[in-house]
């Protein structure tokens, strides 16, 4: 790979100003589980090259995984270049990088046949509960190599590995069907499972009966899970700094502004331990950070990569994110919502009538830009006098998230789950949503 | 090349195995705001191999094409550790074909200078429509894949595929209000659909517009007139992913739900899939794992008479194949998947269709569904409430929820007009997205839709 590397670099700098050469080598083992038994063991190996070249002014962009031709992905990055956005930006020179540890052997050297005996062992202790529940597994690894070498000498290399487990309850009672599922994922040693067989079973326990629910306004909790599912989207948006720079985001022009409540602290970090979003560098050699967004009721920063930053007169706040097959763009790290002082058994308890959602469907499909969200509650319950009382069926759940999350918020949870590897949140209960049902 | 593959196949010893080798390329533009923003060339080469043994898979995918024997042998390894009943496939007549790709249009002869110039023409569209405009969003691609396929029992195919797609997207902002709207225009082997789009360009930003003094509709029970792109999109959302039998297959109680020749609409409702229907999205000869393609009828004049199928899952359920296992590239699998689906026209004109609703909703297009079981949801990309028979104002954020066996019970009139439709976008399922495909159906009247809002 290095060989090919160089022979990139200096392809496209006898013709270009200057050049990025991405590099990407990633092997995954998934390990898969359906209708309660091992159904198949896969490998997946990618590797891949991207070439960035900065020619008369202009970017041009090309990647291939076919490494046995340099000369091809040279001409190719070329031959665009004349029609690109012009460049903002320069290439980062050398740089001190964190010492972060995103590797860890414990991940790289795990055998398959540990992955099959957790996986059945989930499935057995999910099934104790109900047999007749059909329960479906998925655990993988992934030991993945990122290279940057840039022509001011910048750039680096590091190795970075995932555990993954997803589990899932299905259970058909007449035309009802309840499907029930928890995440998780790390980059350092294995995921809590019991963590999430408990989780999946008290979420199956509670479902066992349906409550109605009248159409209306009313108190809702989000689960963190649930939160993701349904309102994340909108703010990777919003604080996206290309939406910000082209006006979309509604958050744009609102830096110092009085936006959000001033319990609400959101961050970005690309550093945070166990994460698999962490690394040294983003997606073109600039070292990460963590950056506060929410604080003090106000936006305190958005997210950049170089380009971008330039674009917009600030500096890149190291969240280049990129595949193989398009230029760097800004993206999130892990997102850290800071936990409040409710528990959850006090949100309950304060609320009358209302709704617990868990997991949503589609709530992304309506103007997600501005913030609207508009989704079927797929797996949540019904609270009547603090207490859970069944599950809802055929209900939406309907809202804006910047309102709910300026004058909206009655509290926030005191403590923060890990939602899969890049997100970390706690309950969050709304004062007023929209919840219509049949 | 052949000789190696088949070579590999011959010896490996496993009940079925198949190998997947691809080479191909992929261009991209793509405009944010005033500006090209992007501009890139893919390629790309890898394969994989997939073995079956005592009824386990094993699946490796890789780029280096020099290490297809060592990875036959990875795979039926790890389908050694999987097995532990018996292997069923269903039968499929052996075959070795060649399909050239036929193009109406190539895109790859297309000047990239010519592409821009297009696509600046819809950009200044977009944005001289309407003062409001904030920016606006443009994604063009097109692709050309070459694949071979071979499997141990003799089967060698070479195909080529295609796709070609474009996205317009408008954000128009008024008062710290932002809203959106977007078309999304695809083709399997024609540029020129790209060429005569100005009108449905404008459109989009005259939506945007609009939908920024459009009222939130508010929640509740309606009856809903979706267009055809809306009801194609609820026909593969809502129906079509529990007609993928691998979700089925295994489950005794969703089997008896799904049993077929159980009655779930009207007479006037008539569902199919077919990658044989010609010069679609989701068009093919053969399947990925060389299965002739089919067209099938998913509802007969109201009962569930098919569903889709991979080799396995025909086999494992006793019905035939239908040529319906695909995979979005080498990395993947194939999985049962839908390929075009639509509901066929019936007799009832939109007059008639709306005349008699005193107030309701005529949904338009979809920003996107998701379904799970038998709950979906998809968002509607225009709205109007129905007043008196008439179609009165645009209302905004209509998202459509539902229980999908009430829901086709509750059609209650399927229009004369089936239109195909074409996007740029594909389906998602399971890690594998997006996957070209088509929908379609006529305007269907649908009674008791929940409507979620404020």
């Amino acid at each position: 790979m290095d060989a090919f590397l160089n022979s990139v670099l200096e392809g496209a700098l006898r013709r270009a100003e200057a050049a990025e050469a991405f590099a990407f080598v990633s092997q995954e083992t998934p390990v898969s589980f359906e209708a309660n038994r091992l159904k198949s063991l896969q490998t997946r190996e990618t590797r891949g090259v991207a070439l960035r070249v900065i020619k008369n002014g202009r970017i041009g962009f090309a990647s291939t995984t076919r490494l046995d031709d340099s000369q091809e992905l040279v001409d190719s990055a070329l031959e665009v270049a004349p029609f690109g956005a012009e460049a903002q930006f320069e290439f980062p020179s050398a740089q001190e990088y964190a010492d972060l540890v995103a590797y860890d052997p414990v991940i790289a050297d795990l055998s398959v046949e540990q992955m099959v005996d957790e996986g059945r062992a989930m499935i057995a202790q999910v099934r104790e509960q109900n047999p007749d529940l059909l329960v479906e597994a998925k655990l993988g690894r992934e030991v993945t190599t990122v290279v940057i070498r840039n022509s001011v000498g910048g750039g680096g290399s590091y190795h970075c590995t995932a555990f993954s487990a997803v589990l899932a309850a299905n259970l058909v009672r007449g035309t009802d069907i309840l499907d029930v599922y928890e995440w998780a994922e790390t980059s350092q040693g294995l995921v809590d499972f019991d963590a999430l067989v408990r989780a999946v079973r008290d979420k199956i326990r509670l479902a066992e009966r349906n409550a109605p629910i009248a159409t209306g306004q009313m108190p809702v909790i989000f689960t963190p899970k649930g939160f993701a599912m349904t309102m994340l989207e909108s703010l990777r948006l919003g604080f996206n700094g290309k939406m910000v720079l082209e006006g979309a985001s509604p958050l744009a022009g609102k830096l110092g502004e009085p936006t959000f409540d001033p319990r609400f602290r959101l961050y970005d970090d690309g550093l945070v331990a166990q994460s698999t979003a962490s690394a040294p560098f983003d997606g073109e050699g600039v070292p990460t950070r963590r950056t506060a967004l929410i604080g003090d009721g106000t936006v305190q920063a958005f997210l950049y990569d170089l380009q971008t930053a330039g674009k917009a007169g600030a500096q890149s706040t190291g969240n280049a994110s990129r595949s193989l097959s398009s230029l760097p763009s800004p993206g999130p790290h892990a997102w850290l919502i800071e936990p409040g002082d409710s528990s959850l058994a006090d949100m309950l308890k304060a609320i009358d009538e209302g709704l617990l959602v868990d997991q949503t469907m589609g709530a992304w499909a309506g103007n997600v830009i501005g913030g609207e969200f508009s989704g079927n509650v797929h797996l949540g319950y019904k609270i009547e006098r603090g207490e859970l009382v069944g599950r809802v069926k055929d209900t939406m759940v309907t809202g804006n998230v910047y309102t709910a999350l300026k004058d909206g918020l009655e509290a926030i949870g005191d403590t923060a789950h890990w939602v899969g590897g890049s997100l970390r949140v706690p309950h969050l209960m709304f004062k007023s949503l929209g919840v219509a049902s049949k | 090349m052949r000789e190696r593959i088949e070579a590999a196949l011959r010896d490996a010893q496993a009940d079925y195995v198949e190998v997947h080798i691809e080479e191909g390329e992929w261009t991209s533009i793509r405009y944010r705001g005033r500006e090209l923003e992007e501009i890139g060339r893919t390629t790309h080469r890898g394969g994989n191999v997939r073995a079956l043994v005592k009824g386990g898979w094993g699946f490796v995918s890789f780029n280096d094409l020099h290490s297809l024997e060592a990875n036959v042998d990875l795979a039926v390894r790890q389908a050694r550790l999987v097995g532990q009943e018996t292997s069923q496939l269903a039968e499929v007549e052996p075959v070795v074909d060649r399909i050239p790709f036929e193009f109406v249009r190539d895109p790859r002869q297309v000047p990239l200078a010519e592409k821009k110039r297009l696509l600046d023409h819809y950009n200044d569209l977009l944005w001289s429509a309407s003062p409001t405009v904030q920016t606006t969003q443009i994604a063009y691609h097109d692709t050309f894949r070459r694949l071979i396929f071979a499997n141990s029992e003799g089967s060698y195919i070479e195909q080529e595929r295609s796709d070609i797609g474009a996205t317009f997207l408008t954000v128009a902002r008024k008062n710290g209000d932002v809203q959106q709207a977007f078309i999304s225009r695809g083709n399997p082997n024609d540029f020129g659909f790209i060429l005569d789009l100005d009108e449905e360009v404008v459109a989009v930003t005259r939506r945007a517009e609009a939908l920024l003094s459009a009222p939130q509709v508010k929640g509740g029970v309606y009856t809903v007139i979706a267009d055809p792109k809306l009801a194609g999109i609820f026909v593969h959302e809502a129906f079509g992913h529990l007609s993928e039998s691998d979700f089925v297959y295994e489950n005794e109680r969703l089997k008896e739900v799904l049993v077929l020749g159980k009655r779930f609409g009207g007479e006037h409702l008539n569902i199919v899939d077919g990658a044989s229907v010609p010069n679609l999205r989701g068009s093919y000869k053969y399947d990925d794992e060389g299965t002739p393609a089919s067209k099938t009828y998913l509802v007969k004049e109201g009962v569930l008479v098919g569903r889709l199928h991979s080799r396995e899952t025909a086999a494992r359920m006793g019905e035939p194949v239908t040529g319906n296992a695909r995979a979005i590239s080498y990395r993947f699998p194939p999985i049962v998947r839908m390929t075009n689906t639509y509901i066929e026209p019936g007799q009832v004109s939109f007059e008639d269709m709306i005349s008699d609703i005193q107030e309701g909703i005529y949904a338009r297009a979809s920003f996107g569904g998701q379904t799970a079981a038998e709950m979906f949801t998809f968002s509607a990309a225009e709205a109007y409430m129905i007043r008196n028979g008439q179609i009165a104002e645009m209302v905004r954020g209509v998202n459509l929820s539902g229980n999908v066996f009430d829901t086709l019970a509750n059609i209650e009139a399927v229009g004369n007009d089936l239109e195909m439709y074409q996007s740029s976008q594909g389906c998602g399922k399971g890690e594998q997205a997006p996957l070209p495909v088509s929908t379609g159906s006529p305007h269907i009247r649908i009674r008791n839709v929940v409507i979620g809002g404020d």
